[in-house]
């Protein structure tokens, strides 16, 4: 049985804890980004090009494998690791080179990276070296926007066409 | 203990809880049954859920105005019962919370208890997983910000085929499989959670889920009153298409997201990973303890009558079929070392644990002993402590080591006799002092019940001294020349007076009438 002189203090503790608890639930406020800036996000996984050549087999070579591992052309499964790097209104403000994933470096490079950029006139400017050349980009693409304050604007490539893609 | 910065904050502990008692009374005082709270918040939790899961949409387009449906449409019972959910879930994280910085305080982390406190740790991850994956579902901007951060979290591991936050590049990514995917998650996880739970509470006797009826009534009571005058709210529909700006989180499970976008994947996953692996092995970081010899039975003269298995606080101790054939009992009590904390409370409630029994040559003995600190010895420094005390008002202070300092009441009228914990002083004990004329009165102390080093002293002690639990303190025993006192560790000086307050009463007892061989024994 609750003791008379304890009621308030239970009261005061309750209201304490009630206060704890819905206070912590939703304050103090947290700001992410500046709600005048916009987002530019660049998000891709893309798998560079093989690292050698494809090989034709000869006749002997074909006759020593199984029948069911008789294909034409021998290819190298490596692929090339792929550079990738941003400009904003002329300034690079990424660049990265991500090694294909797999154990056998097969697999797709992937790249990511979020970053605030001031709301108004941009030219954005994306290559991507995936060949075998270290001198050539062989993507390279440039877009002038217009960003509204908290628009996301996403980099990206669009492996079917083989380009990248703004939206 | 030695370390000074856990000593301050234990003695910190002890003042707020004690405050805390006089405030609420000792029922209402949450602090004693953190853990047990902890598992009242989760059945809130999981029945409003069970309730929230029949009207929630998973989708991705209408997940939102489904929730705020519920929450505005069905205020008076929908909103109810999802603020229920929300705080239910925020006071679990406080209680859970608080629970893990206690145990650490009161030192209840290593030894024997190294299993409940290692299983402990992946809780803390399970809980929080529920939480943020709950407030996904919500599909607002908070959901938004929480979804994208823990997916580029995730991703910086880099053992995922695809990268998941590229399912929230735009608002075409976002596909419903992903909420059906979402909510299995956000009731799978819950389901682990209730099962580790069970793991955590596993080598623990009588370990205590429910907490007391006044504490379960009252949080009911605030949880509603909060969920009415303070119903949670949806932020904006989430919208891939926009950054997100001011949010308001809850804090009790996002703590960790700030980190996250102030200093990046590495430094969060070191952070948490960091945390959980120095947290797990904090049992094996206890440097400098060293563990007591586990209590030891001994099979002649065990009659099986399970009281030692009854009143072990981590069910250390067994019933077994007697093979041996050293005693006509059908059963045999068997310790399990690994668990013992060498509490000493088998010891006490072992019915063959008694001053008065014979016993051949100059060892007392019993069937389950604590071997640094054996009956034998227990009866041996009872008269030595009370050897040599004056007055007409002599008192034994029996008491515990890890509670207030005996040493510090010592004087020519009282003795002290610390034990490893009160729990393992046998009520025979004290009829014993009488009999033997050692003392007038018997001043019995022990922490404060919820604050036992051990576990259950305190409650041990209490009902087998009113005669509530055997073994029982012998009817005959003057209840005016015995006194139970709660003291922590910080409340030397209340023992103080209560000690004064007990031999001014003593003083003015009638000369206690002594059995004929005591009389016999103080004449030669």
């Amino acid at each position: 049985m609750i003791k008379p002189r304890h009621i308030a203090g239970q009261a005061v503790a309750y209201a304490a804890f009630a206060l704890m608890i819905a206070y912590f639930a939703s304050h103090p406020v947290y700001r992410q980004h500046d709600p005048s800036n916009a987002l530019l996000k660049l998000s891709l996984t893309h798998a560079g090009q093989k690292v050698g050549e494809c090989k034709e087999r000869s006749a002997e070579e074909l006759a020593k494998l199984p029948p069911n591992m008789r294909a034409k052309t021998s290819c190298g499964r490596e692929r090339n690791a792929v550079t990738l790097e941003m400009d904003i209104d002329g300034q690079k403000v990424f660049a990265q080179t991500a090694k294909p994933a797999g154990l056998s470096g097969d697999g797709r490079s992937r790249f990511y990276d979020s970053r605030e950029i001031k709301s108004g006139r941009h030219v954005i400017t994306a290559r991507m070296r995936d060949g075998n050349d270290p001198k050539v980009f062989d993507q390279v693409a440039e877009v002038t926007v217009e960003l509204a304050p908290r628009q996301v604007f996403v980099v990206d490539f669009d492996e079917e066409n083989g380009k990248f893609e703004f939206k | 203990m030695s370390n000074p910065i856990k000593s301050a904050v234990r003695a910190g502990l002890f003042r707020l809880e004690s405050g805390w008692d006089m405030l609420v009374g000792r029922e209402s005082n949450p602090m004693y049954c953190l853990g047990a709270m902890s598992w009242f918040f989760f059945w809130i939790v999981g029945a409003s859920g069970l309730y929230l899961f029949v009207p929630y949409d998973t989708s991705a387009v209408r997940a939102w105005n489904s929730i705020e449906h519920i929450s505005r449409e069905q205020w008076y019972w929908g909103g109810l019962i999802r603020s229920l959910h929300r705080y239910g879930s925020d006071a679990m994280v406080l209680t859970m919370m608080l629970h893990l910085v206690r145990e650490w305080c009161l030192d209840r982390y290593h030894g024997a208890r190294w299993f409940a406190w290692f299983t402990g740790v992946p809780l803390i991850w399970m809980v929080f997983s529920s939480g943020v994956t709950g407030y996904w579902l919500v599909w607002d901007e908070l959901a938004q910000y929480l979804a994208i951060g823990t997916a580029e979290w995730m991703d910086y591991l880099g053992i995922f085929g695809q990268s998941i936050a590229r399912n929230f590049l735009n608002p075409g990514a976002l596909t419903d499989r992903f909420f059906t995917l979402l909510i299995f998650i956000h009731i799978a996880v819950p389901l682990f959670l209730l099962m580790a739970m069970w793991v955590h509470i596993l080598r623990i006797n009588r370990a205590n889920t429910n907490p007391p009826r006044p504490l379960v009534i009252g949080s009911t009571i605030m949880l509603v009153a909060l969920s009415l005058l303070h119903p949670a709210q949806s932020h904006p529909a989430a919208d891939l298409g926009k950054s997100i700006g001011e949010l308001n989180p809850d804090w009790y499970f996002m703590a960790l997201y700030p980190l996250y976008d102030a200093k990046g994947p590495l430094v969060t996953w070191a952070v948490s990973i960091g945390a959980s692996l120095f947290l797990s092995l904090m049992p094996w970081m206890a440097f400098g303890r060293k563990r007591r010899a586990a209590a030891v039975v001994t099979s002649d003269l065990c009659n099986g009558c399970g009281n030692c298995a009854s009143d072990c606080p981590f069910g250390a101790v067994v019933l077994r079929p007697r093979t041996d054939g050293l005693h006509s009992s059908p059963k045999l009590a068997v310790m399990q070392p690994d668990l013992c904390t060498s509490c000493g409370m088998c010891m006490a409630s072992c019915n063959k644990t008694n001053p008065f029994l014979p016993h051949t040559g100059e060892t007392r003995a019993t069937a389950i002993d604590i071997p640094d600190f054996t009956f034998d010895l227990m009866v041996k420094r009872v008269s030595a402590r009370t050897h040599g005390l004056v007055g007409k008002n002599r008192v034994l202070i029996i008491g515990c080591e890890h509670g207030a300092v005996l040493d510090h009441l010592k004087g020519p009228s009282v003795g002290v006799l610390p034990l490893h914990c009160t729990g393992m002083m046998p009520p025979s004990l004290i009829d014993y002092v009488f009999n033997k004329d050692l003392a007038d009165g018997v001043l019995v102390t022990a922490c404060r019940p919820g604050e036992c080093f051990y576990r259950l002293g305190p409650e041990w002690t209490e009902l087998r001294m009113n005669g509530e639990r055997v073994p029982k303190l012998r009817g005959a025993v003057p209840r005016e020349r015995v006194r139970l006192f709660w003291a922590a560790s910080t409340e030397t000086k209340a023992l103080m007076g209560e000690l004064a307050a007990f031999r001014v009463a003593l003083e003015e007892l009638p000369p206690m009438e002594r059995p004929e061989s005591t009389k016999r024994r103080v004449a030669e």
